[in-house]
């Protein structure tokens, strides 16, 4: 129930999110969400893309440091309260969020949340408990 | 107070004494410093081959590493109970360079500070402002003995806290400076923050040493203080402050104290004396101290000797301001850096990668390090607070080693510039 997510190290100068982006379309790999977490000296760039391994190592290839970790992506229909009612089972069951970003899918009937928990076995059996609806990589890059 | 008979002596009678000098030490070290003695039977010296100054020469070297091997008292050649006091400065990795002293050298030392000061027109009646930083390093506590020893009056006002500093001058009527020149300037610009003119102060002469300088940097310290700005040089080696020190009417350098600390130069490549006037590596040899006496000490500062007369009718020979090192020490705000001291502290944190640069700056007055690592898929993680908790790791380890502060930057791999053979650790982007 989780989903590789790869995470890039950005030092803070010109041009190196497009030189990741450059790699990445050269490679025709398809990024389905990012974010870049960002701090006065340097970033992190976190992708979830149609081919983890593929993507990994091309950037690597390209001098890149690269980490792969587990997120888990939650769907939940895009409307008012959508994320609010994740974030509260989140709460009652003591779990922290160490970052999350969000998309919405071609439909637009539903938003996919990407989270990254201080403990995950935890997180996924507590969404699975409240019923909420947990992808695989391999559904969020179906979406 | 006047300089003493000695420093005015003609020639021949200070060589006869330090002669004298040099052999009672030599024959002292060789009987009681294993470490002295074995270098010296393997280079097969005998302490009665020291006939003249210039047999000088046959006498083996100490270098850093010595201290460092011998840490931290195999060097002293009195019993511990016998030390009253200790100094450390930087080594050349993890641990400290460690310096002793018996009461005797404690009382040279004063002496030898005080006629430093003489040699800035400093008498019983200045307040002498200390700047110098207080504690393990030699220059806070090297000042103050000399000043109490001259009979001035010391304000211990130690480094930082730069507002107080300058309340304290103007209320107390500071006359004399002693600080590094960047802490001079630094001074120099808080007074123009806080509005305190230099005709608000009292002060007249500013001694500043401990880091290198330029003469613009002396010209730039007179005007902004009104001062007239002279140059100390000292090493914890050899005693600390006070080795030599430019008097008011020099124009080539600093006079240093011959009668207890016996300077070379030597060629930094073939380690040959070289004569006066030649640009070579500074060498001492002391010849007066009882705790730790060091012989033919590489200092690896690069300077010059004039023998020539000088204005003031001191005999002493002078030393040029020093022009440069012959090893990748660097000078941060008066302490002492090696890289290989900062490359002791990564190679300490698990993951990270030997690759690493130093690059230097000075923003405003204020000499900044900031330390370039490069981030490995080790030490890489998708959480910020991994990533500055390393940061926070390494500066924190540093500061604890080298007690200065500076910036690390993460940088992606492979950024910093390999070179062939001996790799470049240190950009000093400062224009002293």
């Amino acid at each position: 129930m989780r989903v590789e997510q790869i995470a890039v190290f950005l030092e803070n100068k010109c041009g190196r999110l497009a030189e990741i982006t450059r790699v990445l379309a050269e490679n025709s790999i398809n990024i389905r969400a990012l974010s870049v977490a960002d701090t006065a000296d340097f970033g992190i760039l976190r992708l979830i893309v149609d081919q983890v391994d593929a993507a990994k190592k091309v950037l690597k290839e390209n001098g890149f440091t690269v980490g792969k970790t587990n997120v888990i992506a939650v769907e939940v229909p895009d409307r008012t309260g959508g994320l609010a009612s994740v974030l509260k089972t989140a709460e009652t069951e003591g779990l922290n969020v160490e970052y999350m970003y969000a998309f919405v899918n071609k439909t637009g009937d539903n938003a996919v949340l990407i989270f990254r928990f201080d403990d995950m076995d935890k997180a996924i059996a507590a969404l699975q408990k409240a019923e909420f609806t947990i992808l695989s990589g391999a559904q969020v890059c179906a979406l | 107070m006047n300089w003493e008979e000695i420093e005015t002596l003609p020639r021949p009678g200070l060589e006869s004494i330090q002669l004298n000098r040099l052999q009672k030490l030599v024959h002292r070290v060789y009987e009681t410093v294993a470490p002295y003695k074995a270098k010296m039977d393997e280079a097969g010296v005998k302490p009665g081959d020291i006939q003249s100054l210039a047999d000088l020469r046959h006498l083996p070297f100490t270098t850093k590493d010595d201290l460092r091997d011998n840490y931290p008292f195999g060097l002293f050649t009195v019993p511990m109970d016998e030390i009253v006091r200790v100094h450390a400065s930087s080594g050349t990795t993890g641990k400290p360079t460690v310096v002793g002293y018996t009461a005797q050298d404690i009382q040279m030392w004063a002496s030898v500070m005080g006629r430093a000061l003489a040699m800035a027109g400093v008498t019983k009646g200045d307040m002498v402002h200390n700047a110098y930083g207080y504690g393990l390093f030699t220059g806070g506590l090297g000042a103050h003995y000399g000043i109490e020893y001259l009979g001035a009056t010391v304000i211990p006002v130690s480094g930082g806290n730069t507002k107080r500093q300058i309340t304290i001058m103007r209320d107390f009527g500071s006359t004399v400076l002693m600080a590094t020149p960047s802490y001079a300037l630094n001074l120099a610009d808080a007074m123009a923050d806080v509005g305190v003119s230099p005709d608000d102060l009292k002060l007249r002469v500013g001694i500043h040493g401990a880091e290198p300088w330029s003469e613009n940097m002396r010209e730039e310290v007179e005007r902004k203080l009104g001062i007239k700005a002279v140059d100390i040089y000292g090493l914890s080696e050899v005693i600390g402050p006070g080795v030599a020190m430019e008097c008011l009417q020099s124009e080539r350098g600093m006079h240093i104290q011959e009668d207890h600390f016996l300077p070379e130069i030597v060629d930094p490549d073939t380690f040959e004396p070289l004569p006066y006037g030649e640009p070579g590596e500074l060498v001492f040899t002391t010849l007066t101290k009882e705790a730790f006496p060091i012989i033919r000490y590489r200092t690896k500062d690069l300077s010059r000797l004039f023998a020539e007369p000088c204005p003031c009718g001191r005999t002493l020979v002078r030393m040029e301001k020093v022009t440069g090192r012959t090893d990748d020490m660097l000078i941060i705000r008066g302490v002492n850096v090696f890289p290989s001291q900062v490359e002791h502290v990564l190679m300490g944190v698990e993951g990270v990668e030997p690759h690493y640069q130093l690059e230097v700056n000075r923003q405003g007055n204020l000499d900044t390090m900031s330390v370039l690592v490069e981030v490995s898929e080790n030490v890489f993680s998708d959480e910020i607070k991994v990533l500055e908790n390393l940061t926070k790791r390494i500066q924190v380890e540093i500061k604890d080693l080298l007690g200065v502060t500076c910036a690390v930057k993460l940088v992606e791999p492979k950024t910093i510039k390999r070179s062939e053979g001996k790799a470049q650790r240190v950009i000093d982007n400062r224009k002293l």
